[in-house]
C-alpha cells in the first residue's frame, strides 16, 4: 500500500460517490412526478439499443488490428457467438461457448 | 409462494451469465488489488460502495499513484459517464419503484442495465421486484467474486487468460437479443459505428465521451427515421 487506510478510505468513498452521481444524473434531472420531455423520452427509447452497440465496441476497444494476431481470436470468437446464438438461442451456451473457444485461442494457438 | 420468492426464482436464470462473468471478472478484480496490499476486506468494500467494474480496475491504480482527489474525481466522470445514458433509458422502468428506487440506481451496472433492457418477468411476476432481484444477484456476485479473488490471492494457479471475453460475448448476444426483438435497427447501427468510428478517431483511451455525443447526434438529427417502423 502507498497510501495509508485512510487516505484510501477517502479515495474509494469519492470514486463510489461520483459514480453514484452519474447514475443519478438523469433521475435528478427528470424526476418522477415531473412529465419526462417528450425528447428525452425518446432518446430514452431508443438509447438502450445504441448502448448495447457501444458496450460491444467497449469491450472489444483493446483488440489491435495492426500487429499479431490481427484481431483473429476476436473475430472468431465474436462469429462464433453469433453463430450459436442464431443456431441455438442458448444464452449460456452462446457466452460459454464463444468464451471457451476465445481462451483456447489466446492461451494455446496465438500466444 | 410469496410474491419476492417468485420473483427471485424467475430473477435468477437471467442472471447466469452475470454470476460467471462477475465471479471471474471479481476474482481477477481481487487477485490485483491483493497484489498491491489490499487484502480482501478492501475488495469487499470496494464492491459494495462502488459496484463498477471497469471503474474499480481503474481504482486500483488510483490507489497506488499517490493521493489525488481531483484526479480521482475526473477519472471516475471520464470512465462512468456512459452511465449517464443508462439512467435516461430507465426512467420509466424505473417509475413506480418506491423504496427500492435508489438501490436500482445505485447499481445500475453495464451487466445489469443490459439485463434489465432485456429480460421481461413471466407472467404473474411482480415486474419491480423482478428487476431489484436482477439487481441485487448481479452485485452478490460481484462481491463473491472480488473476495474470492482477494482471498485467492497468489494462491491461483489456472491459467484465466482470456476470460474476460465472457463480457464481451454477454453484450453481443444481448445485441442479438435486440435486434430480433426491434423493428427498426437504425439506433443499433448508430450505436455501434458510431463509437467504432470514435474508437478509430480518438483511441481506446477517449473513445467513449466522443461517441456519447457522436450517438445523441445522430439519433437528435435523425429522429423521424428512428422513430419509423415502431409504430405499427
Amino acid at each position: 500500500m502507498t497510501l495509508t487506510a485512510s487516505e484510501s478510505m477517502i479515495i474509494i468513498l469519492t470514486i463510489a460517490a461520483v459514480t453514484f452521481l452519474t447514475r443519478a444524473l438523469p433521475f435528478l434531472l427528470f424526476p418522477d412526478h415531473r412529465e419526462t420531455p417528450k425528447y428525452i423520452a425518446y432518446l430514452g427509447k431508443v438509447l438502450p439499443y445504441a448502448i448495447i452497440g457501444m458496450l460491444v465496441v467497449y469491450c472489444l476497444k483493446e483488440t489491435t488490428l495492426t500487429v499479431m494476431p490481427f484481431g483473429i481470436p476476436e473475430l472468431i470468437a465474436v462469429t462464433a457467438v453469433v453463430l450459436l446464438h442464431t443456431w441455438k438461442h442458448n444464452t449460456l451456451l452462446s457466452i460459454a461457448g464463444g468464451t471457451l473457444l476465445y481462451m483456447l485461442m489466446v492461451q494455446f494457438v496465438f500466444v | 409462494m410469496s410474491e419476492k420468492k417468485k420473483a427471485l426464482k424467475a430473477a435468477f436464470p437471467h442472471t447466469i451469465p452475470v454470476l460467471t462473468g462477475y465471479l471471474f471478472i471479481g476474482i481477477a478484480f481481487g487477485v490485483l488489488l491483493q497484489d498491491k496490499g489490499y487484502h480482501f476486506g478492501w475488495a469487499i468494500l470496494m464492491s459494495a460502495c462502488i459496484f463498477a467494474g471497469s471503474m474499480q480496475f481503474v481504482a486500483i491504480s488510483l490507489l497506488t499513484g499517490g493521493f489525488n482527489l481531483l484526479n480521482t474525481v475526473v477519472m471516475t466522470l471520464m470512465v462512468n459517464a456512459r452511465h449517464i445514458f443508462y439512467g435516461l433509458a430507465m426512467l420509466d422502468k424505473f417509475k413506480g419503484m418506491g423504496k427500492k428506487k435508489p438501490y436500482m440506481i445505485f447499481s445500475l451496472s453495464d451487466e445489469t442495465f443490459s439485463l434489465l433492457c432485456s429480460a421481461k418477468p413471466p407472467e404473474g411476476v411482480h415486474e419491480k421486484w423482478f428487476q431489484f432481484f436482477i439487481a441485487l444477484l448481479d452485485q452478490l456476485y460481484w462481491i463473491a467474486g472480488s473476495a474470492l479473488g482477494g482471498l485467492l490471492g497468489a494462491a491461483m494457479h489456472f491459467n484465466t487468460k482470456g476470460i474476460d471475453f465472457v463480457m464481451t460475448a454477454l453484450f453481443v448476444v444481448i445485441f442479438l437479443d435486440q435486434w430480433k426483438a426491434a423493428d427498426n435497427h437504425l439506433p443499433a447501427l448508430v450505436g455501434f459505428f458510431g463509437s467504432a468510428l470514435c474508437l478509430l478517431l480518438f483511441g481506446p483511451q477517449n473513445f467513449i465521451i466522443p461517441s456519447m455525443i457522436l450517438i445523441v447526434l445522430i439519433l437528435t438529427v435523425f429522429r423521424r427515421p428512428m422513430e419509423k417502423e415502431e409504430r405499427p
